[in-house]
């Protein structure tokens, strides 16, 4: 046969191409469950992680049933929240898979989600958080506590900033200086300043990687930018805590010291 | 949500195609010896750049990612042929320098003689589909987005090989350790320049 | 598939096949191919060799596809037919990553889809495996990939240790030797940075073509 007729070519190409898809589209599909998996095992995972729970993920034998299971226990409630402060019905978890989308639409369109954790009384909101960095997206899953200014914990992570400098906003160093910090001051929404250093003693700062202050910044604004949009919700649980609280005050002498300002 | 200017800015000195990504590093090195070979490069990959990058995004946007078919239909909600992304980017980007090879040839017949010959060298040229396979991660929103962005990375390449060339052509003449000579001093040199253009890392428009 | 091939396995001329490109015919550091796409990922020895292993991967089954084919591809969508190969292999090996290694695969990001552009597969098929029986040709594709898979992981070698101080993630420098600490050391963040890896590459070539010229 000719090989360089054109029905010999033709046949060769379609034949190739066939075969090709198939085999692509079988391997697809047989990995892509294990795929989205991993997906949703490293946000349940980060979300976990950000309340301090779920640590021993990477040594256990199965990461998959482990955290599935922690996230079952510890977080109680997920739900989405408008930009005007109420409650909408958004499946919060799928919403988490495609933040970025969310982000996309105008204010007024956004259902942000909230994920509610209780672990023995003690009240956490965990509010995921999408931006920008340096080269790439940056994300993070900011733990309030219950008085929803304090950072009880926060997770942070990118695509593609430059290792060992903007990435290091994933090494705990970096994320521990959040915890005890206060995004609010009194009723004003502050957010955590990023400086070049001296933040030790300033409740709402924090210091900046050296060699990754731009990422560092990144991560200022994002949440900042994404912490707003919970602003309204945020407002009305404060103001029903106080409520709450100044009751509490009358029936028993047991007062949380560490709210209202 | 970011405009265009500096998308365009970013993509020529911030996010330069060859000292922040290495991409297209094989022609690069191959075709800096003079100016003249590295302008015609240079040109021939702005070229396809522009026509290559935006095509992708069009089939990115409205076939290969998850749940983009939905266009023609609304069942094909759950389709996803994001697998199938490099080997659709890589076939557009090699049909589409065979037929602008022709396109041009036919057609502005002095513009053939300089860059055809460099056309072939463009379908593997990794900068071009480099810049492609940063469409699903730096999500443009629209095709003037991703034109800019082309334009851009186009021209950051475009520099950094005139540059070299230019640089090369002088080092000729240098009395260069014998070992590095050639390529080696050609990678430090780049390298070098990599630093020089991390100082706009810090530009904010 | 080699008893009818009166040559054994291992003859002289297979093992210089597949050992040259380690030294004297490197792929990176002689023949100046493949530099494009990885070098982005050697800032930490770990990428750096999940890279270099998917590269050898590539290139060895690569070369044996188009080894066994050679006899049947038209001559006029030879390229076609290669860059369908790759690419495919390619798409292959990245859903691997995905679905097993999941994190090392988001590190790799875009990089793992320019090993299709990566002129040392291309070239190798043009050069060699389209003229090759399948064995030879299966020893220089492992063989490419392993020089050039050595260059990224000394790369990355030093530049995590200089950059990071640490060796695929774990803390080597002593804790008591950083400034901070009131010591004398500290890590230079410049490693990490793309310009070092192109320098990094530069020394490399310097010192192995010293070598070869006192051999």
């Amino acid at each position: 046969m000719n090989k360089n007729s054109n029905k010999y070519i033709i046949t060769y190409a379609s034949v190739m191409v066939i075969i090709v898809a198939a085999v692509l589209s079988f391997a697809a599909l047989q990995l892509k469950d294990r795929q989205d998996n991993n997906v949703r095992m490293e946000k349940m995972g980060d979300l976990l992680r950000s309340i301090g729970k779920g640590e021993d993920a990477n040594s256990v034998k199965d990461k998959f049933a482990y955290i599935t299971e922690e996230y079952d226990k510890y977080i109680q409630k997920a739900y989405t929240v408008t930009t005007d402060g109420n409650i909408s019905d958004g499946d919060a978890f799928e919403i988490l898979l495609n933040l970025k989308s969310e982000y996309d639409k105008s204010a007024a369109e956004r259902n942000l989600p909230v994920f509610e954790s209780n672990d023995n009384g003690k009240k956490y909101y965990v509010l995921p958080t999408w931006g920008s960095g340096l080269w790439g997206p940056v994300w993070g899953y900011v733990a309030l506590e219950e008085d929803w200014s304090t950072i009880y914990g926060i997770i942070l992570d990118h695509a593609s900033e430059t290792p060992g400098l903007g990435a290091e906003i994933t090494s705990s160093a970096f994320q521990d200086q959040f915890k005890g910090k206060q995004i609010y001051s009194g009723d004003k929404f502050v957010g955590i300043t990023v400086l070049k250093n001296g933040a030790e003693n300033n409740p709402h700062a924090v210091d900046a990687i050296s060699g990754g202050t731009i990422t560092s910044r990144a991560v200022e604004t994002m949440i900042a930018n994404c912490i707003k949009n919970y602003g309204e919700y945020i407002a009305k649980q404060r103001q029903a805590e106080v409520a709450v609280v100044s009751v509490s005050e009358v029936e028993s002498e047991q007062v949380n010291t560490t709210d209202d300002e | 949500m970011e405009n265009i200017l500096s998308i365009f800015v970013r993509s020529i000195f911030v996010d330069n195609m060859v000292f922040a990504f290495f991409f297209g590093m094989c022609s690069y090195i191959a075709v800096s010896k003079t100016v003249k070979t590295a302008m015609g490069l240079g040109i021939a990959v702005i070229f396809v750049m522009l026509i290559t990058v935006p095509v992708n995004y069009l089939l990115l946007k409205y076939v290969l990612a998850p749940g983009a078919l939905t266009w023609i239909s609304p069942d094909f909600a759950t389709v996803d042929l994001d697998f199938l992304r490099f080997i659709v980017f890589i076939a557009v980007i090699a049909s589409i320098t065979q037929l602008v090879e022709m396109i041009v040839e036919r057609f502005a017949p002095a513009l053939y003689n300089q860059l055809g010959i460099f056309l072939p060298l463009i379908a593997v040229n990794c900068a071009i589909m480099g810049a492609s396979l940063f469409l699903p991660e730096r999500e443009y929103a629209n095709v003037g987005q991703a034109v800019t962005f082309a334009l851009g990375s186009g021209i950051g390449w475009w520099l950094a090989i005139i540059m070299m060339a230019a640089i090369r052509e002088k080092i000729t003449y240098s009395n260069v350790p014998l070992p590095l000579k050639g390529v080696g001093i050609t990678f430090i040199i780049t390298g070098l320049m990599g630093i020089a253009f991390m100082s706009f890392l810090g530009i904010q428009i | 598939m080699n008893n009818t091939e009166k040559e054994p396995l291992f003859s002289a001329k297979n093992r210089n096949v597949l050992l040259s490109p380690l030294g004297s015919n490197n792929p990176i550091t002689i023949q100046i191919l493949g530099i494009c796409s990885a070098l982005a990922v050697t800032a930490k020895l770990k990428p750096a060799l999940v890279m270099a292993l998917s590269v050898i991967v590539v290139t060895a089954m690569a070369n044996l596809i188009i080894s066994l084919l050679r006899n049947t591809i038209p001559a006029r969508i030879r390229i076609i037919v290669q860059l369908v190969v790759v690419s495919g292999l390619v798409i292959l090996v990245d859903q691997v990553l995905k679905a097993f290694v999941y994190d090392v695969s988001k590190q790799l990001s875009v990089y793992v889809g320019l090993i299709i552009t990566n002129c040392i597969i291309m070239g190798r098929l043009e050069a060699f495996a389209l003229a090759s029986k399948p064995w030879p040709a299966l020893l220089d594709g492992i063989g490419n990939g392993l020089g050039y898979g050595l260059i990224l992981v000394i790369l990355g070698f030093f530049r995590e240790l200089l950059g990071a101080g640490s060796i695929f993630g774990y803390p080597i420098i002593p804790d008591s030797w950083y400034i901070s600490n009131g010591g004398f050391y500290s890590n230079n963040g410049l490693m990490l940075l793309p310009p070092m890896a192109l320098i990094g590459v530069g020394i490399i070539i310097w010192i192995t073509n010293s070598r070869k010229k006192k051999a």
